[in-house]
């Protein structure tokens, strides 16, 4: 009887093996040439009752739930949502593109999206992109971020800008006029200590996340932008901070630092909680994200594009991208959601519905903006946005233990001599 | 057929080949977990540690020994390597030293003895990363009870190299001085009753009795618990993951967390990340061994 088991278990096994031989091969297939070409199914892309997978992080859970759930009750496709948590993201869609398992789409933050175009982890979209009519709308940072060698692979998923807010309430007070924002970094500066030197307890002129490369990016660089400077070359392989007008936005900071009118916790801020002290009512005006604007409330506040030194108007295209992968076996309907999500339908009837912003300019104006004129005015920031490109982006800016983090804060905090050497560090990083 | 080999006298010839087959499905679940957990992907590592591996696109093929030099040539790997034998002399010694101490005292101290082995014992029921979150709020310098304390002083729990690791080891040892409490404890009571008795028979003092008699028969437990507890702090990550992010001015990162953000944190390299691994393992592999060497009490030797 267990040599009966044992020939048993060694067929079994042996089957075993092929069957995940012969699996591996489909899976390895699939991805060359695939079962349904997103192409080949026609601009509408196929909604015939497929099962979808979509990946994305947790920051942009509410936007990504409402977008699922409209997509959901209006078609026979149905999708079904993963929402990771943010710190896990990259380690999670890592795991599954070396195994082969990624979903049939995901999102990503849109700074590491040329780096994992370049890994080859989305499929190319460009005959479907390039036949939408309105291409020529569709927000140009996300859309260049995710084009490689003139092929597109990734359209805007969700976008969250940097905005300027000021509290009009504490504006009022400081006896500054609540309608007339900054529109000088030096300005900026001269407001916040005009709410600082009131002297009100609990009450600081503006705050920031010091120990947070990836709030500093998404708050500083505009001002760089919007006095017409560059952060970094066009290939984002080399990091321009030691010159103008980089230079004079750090000098301004260090300035704003030292003179107290920066909240104190903003010197240990590593991201958590960067934007409760505005959102708390305690700060008189921050660089903040837009997609956090419904939560500003029990104060009046505004909104304008972040100045530069000397003037200027600019914001960070942030937000996420998102793509087929490269392990889809249904791209023709991961295309049907691509394609539905760009559409009018979504982009009014979901997106800014929920106050968000668009990724058309063509409905930067529309039912729900108007109602709220800050609305329009990010959305027309938008379109003068950037999103930088480079490489290596999360290593030299977004890491805890990145170049960035220690040229700011030798910048405003420590020896500011060291601007050379540290923006030669991140250049480096950059570099690899 | 295994029925009747279960009614057959236990001690019997270990050669017989059913006995042999016996024995070997006996061990098979043991052994299959070892294998599956821990030879599998011990192999795995060492095999990224000798290939070329980004996280995004999978094995590149082979690549020795540069994962190597790269490991040891991170602008962080001297740094994290000092930060973490500073944490583990830290956290060991208060440890240790505090463990056994709260164990003398619970077990000297007869009537509030059950109330404070609970106390003590509380905070190990917590996991790690949940009491970590949960220090990371008391020390917020934004929501924390004590901001408005810390903003009128000028302090701040994790804003200066010093502060966040004396904060971390202040967790740390809240976290388990119960549990190293309770091992003590286990090692207190293994000694015989008689040889307290006899030593107070002699006259020896209370320092005299916790010297030459305490301390060295509770030297399986002293050796237990320094493995234990250095091994631990030398693999130290959730609590400065969350409480410092390696902060401030990248003054608190320990190797494992060097580890995690080669390989998830930007530059995206398991190869280098498992060399790191592979170096991690061997150091601890020497360690414990000297350790344990260490420990053996004089007539084993």
């Amino acid at each position: 009887m267990k040599t009966r088991l044992g020939r048993v278990g060694r067929r079994a096994v042996t089957g075993l093996a092929a069957a995940s031989l012969a699996l591996g091969m489909a899976a390895c297939g699939g991805g060359s040439s695939g079962g349904s070409d997103a192409a080949s199914a026609g601009p509408e892309g196929v909604d015939d009752g497929t099962e979808l997978t979509l990946w994305t992080r947790a920051p942009l859970e509410k936007q990504a739930n409402l977008l699922v759930d409209a997509y959901n009750a209006s078609h026979q496709n149905q999708v079904t949502l993963t929402v990771v948590p943010n710190d896990d993201y990259v380690a999670k869609v890592g795991a599954a593109a070396g195994s082969n398992g990624l979903p049939d789409l995901f999102a990503a933050d849109i700074v590491y999206v040329p780096n994992w175009v370049e890994q080859g982890l989305f499929q190319d979209l460009t005959t479907n992109i390039d036949g939408l009519s309105f291409k020529d709308q569709i927000n140009k940072g996300h859309l260049s971020a995710g084009t490689l060698d003139g092929k597109e692979y990734v359209l805007p998923f969700v976008l969250d800008l940097s905005m300027l807010f000021w509290n009009k309430d504490l504006y009022a007070e400081a006896g500054l006029d609540p309608e007339q924002p900054p529109t000088t970094l030096e300005e900026y500066a001269a407001d916040a200590k005009a709410i600082q030197a009131m002297n009100k307890p609990d009450v600081y002129g503006t705050a920031t996340g010091l120990n947070c490369g990836g709030c500093l990016v998404f708050t500083w660089f505009p001002s760089v932008w919007a006095a017409g400077g560059d952060v970094m070359n066009a290939d984002g392989t080399e990091a321009l901070f030691a010159e103008s007008p980089s230079t004079e936005v750090f000098s301004i900071w260090r300035d704003l630092w030292d003179s107290g009118a920066v909240l104190p916790s903003s010197k240990d801020e590593a991201g958590p909680t960067w934007t409760a002290g505005f959102t708390e009512g305690k700060v008189g005006l921050m660089f903040y994200p837009a997609t956090l604007l419904s939560s500003t409330t029990g104060f009046d506040v505004g909104v304008a594009g972040i100045p530069g030194p000397g003037g200027g108007a600019s914001t960070f295209v942030g937000g996420d991208g998102i793509g087929v992968s490269k392990d889809s076996q249904n791209a023709a309907q991961a295309w049907n959601f691509l394609n539905w999500m760009m559409s009018e339908d979504a982009q009014v009837g979901v997106l800014a519905k929920d106050n968000d912003v668009v990724s058309r300019s063509d409905l930067a104006e529309n039912e729900y903006s108007t109602a709220d004129p800050r609305l329009v005015t990010i959305n027309q920031v938008a379109g003068n946005g950037q999103t930088p490109v480079a490489l290596n982006f999360q290593q030299a800016y977004n890491a805890t233990n990145s170049p960035w983090l220690t040229l700011v804060r030798d910048q405003i905090l420590g020896d500011a001599s060291t601007l050379q050497a540290d923006n030669d560090e991140v250049t480096a990083v950059l570099g690899q | 057929m295994t029925t009747t080999a279960a009614r057959r006298p236990l001690i019997r010839r270990a050669t017989s080949r059913g006995n042999r087959r016996t024995g070997w499905m006996y061990a098979a679940p043991t052994a299959a977990f070892v294998f599956v957990l821990f030879v599998v992907p011990l192999l795995l590592v060492l095999q990224m540690s000798v290939s070329r591996w980004p996280l995004l696109s999978g094995n590149q093929g082979w690549n020795f020994p540069d994962n190597y030099t790269a490991a040891v040539s991170n602008r962080f790997f001297a740094d994290s390597v000092v930060f973490t034998l500073k944490y583990t002399v830290l956290a060991t010694v208060l440890l240790i030293g505090l463990g056994l101490a709260l164990a003398l005292l619970v077990q000297e101290s007869s009537r509030w003895k059950g109330l404070l082995r609970t106390a003590f014992l509380v905070p190990s029921a917590l996991g790690l990363a949940s009491a970590s979150l949960l220090f990371y709020v008391l020390y917020s310098p934004l929501v924390g009870p004590a901001a408005g304390l810390m903003d009128r002083l000028g302090l701040s729990f994790l804003g200066t190299p010093t502060a966040a690791l004396l904060s971390t080891t202040f967790l740390i040892v809240w976290r388990f001085a119960g549990f190293y409490m309770l091992l003590m404890l286990v090692g207190l009571q293994g000694i015989p009753d008689d040889v307290f008795e006899a030593a107070r028979v002699d006259g020896a003092s209370r320092w005299q009795t916790f010297r030459r008699i305490t301390l060295p028969l509770l030297r399986p437990t002293l050796a237990l618990t320094t493995v234990l507890c250095v091994t631990g702090s030398l693999l130290a990550f959730e609590q400065f993951y969350i409480l410092t992010k390696g902060g401030p001015d990248n003054s608190t990162i320990t190797v494992v967390q060097l580890i995690y953000s080669v390989a998830f944190q930007g530059q995206n390299d398991l190869g280098v990340a498992a060399a790191l691994s592979v170096i991690v393992l061997l150091a601890l592999v020497a360690l414990n061994a000297a350790q344990l060497r260490a420990f053996r009490a004089p007539d084993e030797e």
